[in-house]
């Protein structure tokens, strides 16, 4: 009896210990959101660390949805997020700053038997519109088009949609929740056709150029290529501490000009144009 | 004197530990009972604020079968319609269980009465070694194995109810298996001996014996399975194409109550209705398990008074 009751015990003090862990051992930092970007900043947060002893950063994912709403609620102190506040309903941009810490292109790709390797941006539109059927109507095989979307309301859906769409509303699909998912059910699905990020091209998908224009970075760049996003970094208020230093760490040639190319993303500093929430270019 | 009044009185070690031990596992129940009141109270708050908060209607969500609750219809109201999941759910779920029935049974049935030294030897601990195996396994091979199986032999995506149900066939056979097993080895012996004596084989006493007294527990080991198979979300997940559409046919892509859930959850906004209808769907999974529970408990209470 009573060596199950200093077994209870000890299971007590081991969950008071653990959550008061980070307390004394330094600061810490909670960064939530896209799991697009949650790569980027987990990199990064653990150069950050050993850099600055002491300094945690805890990075988890959850989508662009529950970053936003976690950062304006308080919860965490940045919310990593693939869209603009200004996109997302119940969400006061105004109370959020913006941090821009990179730029991702993203790519429609078929799958490899459709035979095709440029695309019109109407045609792509009446694909995912649900208007074209049938690969053959635009010189492909004669393959049946198996569109398959990401889910709604995600960072990549949002963005692909307000490029490609221009507002009509896409048909009911079947949806997948995961960039490599997409990918792979794409590669395996004849006549399959979806989108990914540009760091998510392989040699198992066939990627399209839109209207001869190729999907790569320096086409970003130039605003060539106009599927693209930002990733966004929102704090409430202007940062301070160990958020500020953080953020300026992501946003220092270190990791700009290492991580960011290497992680598959496009660095912030070498975008030649600018673009605002509603898709305006700015500079 | 004094000294013994005063010893006889009071509580002894012994009942003090005895009052502490009860302390500490009332303390224990209370508090699961408290995570039970709050998980449902939290999910119920959220689930109905679609239709208190927002104004949506009932029947919309139960009996519509438009799902985009970011946009509205021509008259105005969400598009909430979650029949397409709502029947999804079902059909993935009573298929499952009709496949998964017949084969438990026939496993049970081999395990105790015809090969009981093999059946806990080898059988047994491949039905357990099936239990433990994490269900994102089963959904990948549903996707690299059944998904391009169904597709060349029924043509489409292959994406659909069909995989679904096959992936939900494997996960829920051994938790049928193992409580058909148990519900068999529960009829007792002297049922199985008075029916030989009486001349009958052992196939006859089988299937008019010891089938029929197990009926209530079958019965309880089936609706758990379907328990199970309808609260699986990542597996299904992976297999079923996540459209939010009526299926017409199993081949072309479905989705579950889970499914949407979890696509969606992450992609919401806290308070706004495309987040609190999420929540609905959550309440509708939760009604539903209890009504499972509910059944369960009938069937054994049922099957009780039988014998």
């Amino acid at each position: 009896m009573k060596k199950i009751m200093f077994l209870c015990s000890a299971i007590i003090g081991l969950l008071f210990l653990t959550s008061c862990g980070n307390v004394d051992k330094g600061e810490s930092l909670n960064a939530v959101g896209s799991s697009a970007m949650q790569p980027l900043v987990e990199a990064a947060g653990e150069q950050f660390s050993s850099k600055n002893v002491g300094k945690f950063i805890n990075v988890q994912g959850g989508g662009s949805g529950t970053g936003l709403s976690q950062v304006q609620s308080g919860a965490v102190e940045i919310g990593n997020s693939d869209l603009f506040a200004e996109e997302k309903t119940g969400i006061d941009a105004k109370k959020l700053v913006d941090h821009k810490v990179a730029v991702v292109g993203m790519a429609p790709i078929v799958n490899k038997g459709i035979g095709l390797k440029n695309i019109t941006m109407k045609d792509l539109q009446k694909i995912f519109t649900g208007e074209i059927t049938n690969w053959k109507e635009i010189g492909g095989n004669d393959l049946k088009v198996v569109v398959i979307n990401r889910a709604s309301g995600s960072g990549s859906r949002v963005t692909f949609e307000n490029w490609v769409l221009a507002g009509k509303q896409a048909i009911d699909t079947q949806e997948q929740d995961s960039t490599g998912m997409v990918r792979q059910i794409v590669a395996s699905t004849p006549g399959a056709v979806s989108y990914v990020s540009f760091y998510y091209l392989d040699k198992t998908v066939q990627s399209l150029s839109i209207d001869g224009v190729k999907p790569t970075d320096d086409n970003v760049k130039k605003n060539k290529w106009v599927i693209w996003s930002y990733e966004h970094m929102y704090t409430k208020g202007q940062p301070t501490g160990i958020t500020k230093d953080f953020i300026a760490y992501v946003l220092s040639d270190e990791i700009q000009e290492n991580l960011v190319p290497k992680l598959g993303y496009i660095p912030i500093s070498q975008m030649e144009v600018e673009r605002n929430a509603a898709g305006e270019i700015i500079k | 004197m004094e000294d013994i009044r005063d010893s006889l009185t009071r509580k002894s070690k012994k009942a003090k530990l005895e009052q502490i031990g009860k302390g500490i596992s009332f303390l224990c129940i209370s508090f699961i009972v408290l995570v039970v009141i709050a998980i449902f109270y939290f999910v119920a708050s959220k689930g109905l604020a679609t239709f208190f908060k927002d104004g949506a209607s009932v029947s919309d969500f139960l009996f519509g079968t438009k799902w985009n609750p970011s946009s509205v219809s021509e008259k105005g109201t969400p598009l909430i319609g979650a029949l397409p999941m709502i029947t999804g759910s079902f059909v993935v779920t009573f298929l499952s269980a009709l496949i998964a029935t017949p084969f438990a049974i026939g496993a049970a049935v081999f395990m105790t009465e015809i090969s009981p030294k093999l059946g806990t030897k080898i059988l047994q601990p491949v039905i357990e070694l099936l239990v433990g195996i994490p269900s994102v396994v089963y959904g990948f091979i549903g996707l690299s194995i059944i998904v391009p199986a169904v597709r060349s032999v029924f043509g489409g995506s292959g994406f659909g109810i069909l995989a679904g149900t096959f992936v939900l066939f494997v996960m829920i056979l051994p938790t049928v298996t193992s409580m058909t097993v148990d519900a068999l080895k529960a009829v007792p012996r002297y049922y199985r001996e008075a029916s030989l004596a009486l001349g009958a084989t052992r196939w006859q006493t089988i299937y008019k014996v010891v089938l029929r007294a197990a009926i209530p527990g079958i019965l309880t080991s089936v609706v758990f399975g379907m328990a199970r198979a309808f609260g699986e979300a990542l597996a299904i997940q992976m297999v079923i194409g996540n459209a939010a559409l009526m299926p017409h046919n199993l081949t072309t892509p479905a989705s579950t109550l889970t499914s949407v859930l979890t696509m969606g959850i992450g992609n919401t906004i806290m308070g706004t209705l495309e987040n609190n209808v999420l929540w609905s769907l959550a309440l509708l999974l939760l009604l539903m398990s209890l009504l499972f529970n509910i059944v369960i408990r009938m069937i054994g209470k049922k099957g009780a008074m039988k014998a």
